[in-house]
C-alpha cells in the first residue's frame, strides 16, 4: 500500500459567485521513504495539492472531489480536530520563507517542544533533551544555549534547519517541503538539501519536494511529476524523464535552462507565451497556445492522463528528429 | 579590449549610527577595494550570495549610492565627482534594469507613458511616439501593450518593459541587476536571449549582476566572484567554470545541481560548512578563512590580494601560492 495516495484531487477557488478550478484532478502516489519532486512554475498547482493534503487551504478554496489516501484512510473526511493530529505527527510540513513559518515571539525552544510534547507525550524534560538532539541533528551548534533563543537570532539558513527540526520533532512518515530553500543562497541551500536526504534517507521518511529548479529535483528526487496549469502533465523516474521527455512543456522546461555542464554556446530555447493563467479559459490542452507541435486535437479535447503522460501527441525520438 | 569603465579601489561602507547624537557607532563594508574593468561591448559579470556587494557595487556605478573611497572611470571622467546637471549625459549612457519589473515601474503609468517620460526627460530629439513603438517592438511587444498598465501584465512583459525603458536614450552601458531571476524559468530563457539579441544588434556593454551561476555563465564573456565585499577571482566565463581555482569559486559551482539526474549521482559535491559572516563584522584577513577548506595560519592574518594567473585569469588566495 503507498503511504500517500492522491486520487483525482481537484482544488476550485469562488470568488464573485464563479469557480475557477486551480488542480484539476490530479493523482499520484508515494511510497514510504521515497523522494518525489513536484515541478512547475506559478499557477501550476503544485503548492496548492499539498496544502490540500495537509488540510490547509484557505477559506476561499475548497477541495471538490477526489480523495486523499493516507496510508489508507481518506483524509478528507477526517474532521477538523482528527486532521490536526496526523498533521505534525504523520506528515509534517517545511515551507519557503523560515521567518514567516516560525512565531517571532517564542523561543526556538518552546517552538520545537511543543510539537514534541503534543504528538509524542513526553514530559517537559524529556522533550527537551529530544529537541536539543534534535538541534544537533540538524546541525544547530551549542543547541543547548540556541533553545532560549528566537527567530530573530537565527540567520535564514539557521531558521530553515529548525524548521527541519520541528518537521521531524515527531518522526513523521512524510514531510512535504515547499520550495525549502528558495528564498536562501546556493551553498546554504546546498547544506539544508543535502540535510533533508540525510534525514529522510536515516529515518525512512517519504518526501514530497515541490521546487521550480530542474537542477534541484535531478540532484534529489527519485521520481517526478512535471506539473502545467492545475494538472500533471508527465510523471515517472526523474532519469528517464530528463533522458527523453514526453510531453512537450517537460521538453521545453529542459531546453530553457542555462546549464553548467554544456557549451556556453548552445542557445537556450524558451517556450513561447507565458504560463496558463489559471482564471483564463483554456480549450482543450492548457499546454496548447505554446507548444510547438499543436495540432487541431489538442484545441479542441483534453488529453486523458494515460502511461504517465497526458498528451494527444507525446513526443518519441522519431517525432522529435521530424522537427 | 579597450576599457569603457574602470572602477577602481571602490569601497563602500554604510555608517550605523545610535544614541541621541547619531554618533557612528560601526559600519557595513558591504564593497571593500573593488578594482574591475569593464570591456567595451562585454558582458561582465557579477556573482556571490548575499551580503557580497554585488547590488551594492551596481548601485554605486549608477551613481545611486557614494563611495567611500575610490574612483570610477567612464570615458575619460571620473564620474563619482558628477553632480546634478551635470550627471545628466551619464545617465543617459548608462541604463539600468532591475530584478522587480513590478516595484520599479510606476503602476499608475501605462508602459507607453513610462517610456515617453523617459524620453522627455531627457528631452529625446526624435518623434516620442515613433520611439516608444520601436522600443515595444524592439522588446518583443505589440503597440498594444503602450496602452497596458504593469498590473495588466505578466511578470515577462513587464520586465520587457523594464528592458525598453533601459534603451530609450541609446546607452552604452546597461546594468541588470538581477534582470531575470524572479521570473519563471520558460520566460526567464525569453528574457536571456532578448538581453543576448540586443546587445549583438546594439553594440551593448552589460554589467549583469546575478546569483544564479548558470545564467550568469550562460549570458557574460567575464565573470567577477564576489564573496563579503571582495572580488574573489575573474576570469573568462569558460575559464572561470573549467577551471575554477579559489575555493569559494569552486564551492559555489560545486553547490549548483545540475539538470541530468544521470551526471548528479556520479557527482561528488562537498557542500560548504557554516554561514556567511555579517559585513558588519567580517572576519580578519581573508574574509572566506572561516568557510575555507584550504585555511593556512596566514589566511587568518593577511588579506590576499588578486593575482594574476594567466592573462585574464585572477584569484586573491594564498593557498595558490601552495598549490603552484
Amino acid at each position: 500500500m503507498p503511504l500517500l495516495d492522491i486520487r483525482d484531487l481537484t482544488v476550485t477557488v469562488k470568488s464573485d459567485g464563479t469557480e475557477t478550478t486551480l488542480v484539476d484532478g490530479i493523482s499520484y502516489a508515494i511510497e514510504p521513504g521515497e523522494t518525489l519532486a513536484l515541478v512547475g512554475e506559478s499557477g501550476s498547482g503544485k503548492s496548492l495539492s499539498s496544502l490540500a493534503v495537509m488540510g490547509l487551504l484557505s477559506s476561499a478554496l475548497s477541495v471538490t472531489k477526489g480523495q486523499i489516501l493516507f496510508q489508507g484512510r481518506d483524509l478528507l473526511g477526517l474532521s477538523a480536530e482528527e486532521i490536526r493530529k496526523i498533521r505534525g505527527r504523520d506528515i509534517s510540513m517545511v515551507f519557503q520563507e523560515p521567518m514567516t513559518s516560525l512565531n517571532p515571539v517564542r523561543s526556538i525552544g518552546s517552538q520545537i517542544m511543543e510539537s514534541i510534547e503534543e504528538n509524542l507525550g513526553l514530559s517537559r524534560r524529556e522533550a527537551r533533551d529530544r529537541a536539543i538532539r534534535l538541534l544537533t541533528e540538524v546541525g544547530v551548534a551549542d543547541a543547548d544555549r540556541r533553545l532560549k533563543q528566537y527567530p530573530h537570532h537565527f540567520s535564514g539558513g539557521m531558521r530553515q534547519r529548525v524548521m527541519i527540526a520541528i518537521a521531524l520533532a515527531a518522526e513523521p512518515k512524510l514531510i512535504i517541503a515547499d520550495e525549502p530553500t528558495t528564498a536562501l543562497d546556493v551553498t546554504i541551500q546546498a547544506q539544508i538539501l543535502d540535510l533533508m536526504a540525510r534525514v529522510c534517507r536515516d529515518h525512512g521518511t517519504a518526501l514530497v519536494l515541490i521546487t521550480h529548479n530542474l537542477g534541484i529535483v535531478a540532484r534529489y528526487a527519485d521520481r517526478v511529476n512535471v506539473m502545467y496549469g492545475g494538472r500533471i502533465v508527465e510523471s515517472g523516474d526523474a532519469r528517464a524523464i530528463y533522458a527523453a521527455p514526453r510531453h512537450p512543456y517537460t521538453e521545453g522546461l529542459l531546453q530553457s535552462v542555462p546549464r553548467l555542464d554544456q557549451d556556453r554556446s548552445v542557445p537556450l530555447r524558451p517556450i513561447r507565451g507565458n504560463p496558463a493563467d489559471p482564471f483564463t479559459r483554456i480549450s482543450g490542452c492548457r499546454f496548447h497556445p505554446r507548444c510547438p507541435y499543436v495540432a487541431a486535437t489538442c484545441r479542441s479535447t483534453v488529453p486523458a492522463y494515460e502511461n504517465g503522460v497526458a498528451c494527444h501527441f507525446p513526443l518519441d525520438a522519431s517525432r522529435k528528429e521530424a522537427v | 579590449m579597450e576599457a569603457l569603465m574602470r572602477i577602481e579601489g571602490v569601497s563602500v561602507h554604510f555608517p550605523v549610527r545610535k544614541g541621541l547624537l547619531q554618533r557612528q557607532v560601526a559600519a557595513v563594508r558591504a564593497v571593500e577595494n573593488v578594482t574591475l574593468e569593464l570591456r567595451k561591448g562585454e558582458a561582465l559579470g557579477l556573482v556571490g550570495e548575499s551580503g557580497c556587494g554585488k547590488t551594492t557595487l551596481a548601485r554605486t556605478v549608477l551613481r545611486l549610492v557614494e563611495p567611500t573611497e575610490g574612483a570610477i572611470w567612464f570615458d575619460g571622467q571620473n564620474i563619482t565627482d558628477l553632480k546634478g546637471k551635470g550627471l545628466a549625459p551619464y545617465r543617459r549612457r548608462v541604463a539600468a534594469i532591475f530584478q522587480d519589473p513590478f516595484s520599479s515601474l510606476n503602476p499608475r503609468m501605462t508602459s507607453g507613458q513610462i517610456l515617453t517620460e523617459v524620453l522627455k526627460v531627457h528631452k529625446y530629439p526624435g518623434d516620442v511616439t515613433a520611439r516608444v513603438q520601436e522600443l515595444l517592438s524592439l522588446c518583443g511587444l505589440a503597440p498594444r501593450f503602450a496602452d497596458l498598465f504593469p498590473h495588466e501584465m505578466s511578470g515577462g512583459q513587464r520586465q520587457r518593459v523594464g528592458i525598453a525603458r533601459a534603451l530609450a536614450l541609446d546607452p552604452e552601458i546597461i546594468v541588470c541587476d538581477e534582470a531575470v531571476s524572479a521570473l519563471d524559468v520558460s520566460i526567464q530563457a525569453q528574457i536571456i536571449n532578448l538581453l543576448e539579441e540586443l546587445r549583438t544588434k546594439f553594440g551593448l556593454t552589460y554589467l549583469f549582476i546575478g546569483h544564479d551561476l548558470s545564467v550568469v555563465r550562460h549570458l557574460c564573456d567575464r565573470v567577477a566572484v564576489m564573496y563579503l565585499g571582495r572580488v574573489m577571482e575573474t576570469a573568462d566565463s569558460e575559464e572561470i567554470f573549467a577551471n575554477p581555482r579559489h575555493p569559494y569559486t569552486r564551492a559555489l559551482i560545486d553547490a549548483i545541481p545540475t539538470p541530468d539526474p544521470e551526471g548528479e549521482r556520479g557527482r561528488e559535491h562537498v557542500a560548504l560548512g557554516g554561514e556567511i559572516p555579517s559585513p558588519l563584522n567580517p572576519p580578519s584577513g581573508c574574509v572566506f578563512h572561516t568557510r575555507c577548506p584550504l585555511a593556512m595560519e596566514r589566511c587568518r592574518q593577511e588579506v590576499p590580494v588578486l593575482e594574476r594567473l594567466t592573462r585574464d585569469h585572477a584569484a586573491a588566495c594564498f593557498a595558490l601560492d601552495a598549490e603552484a
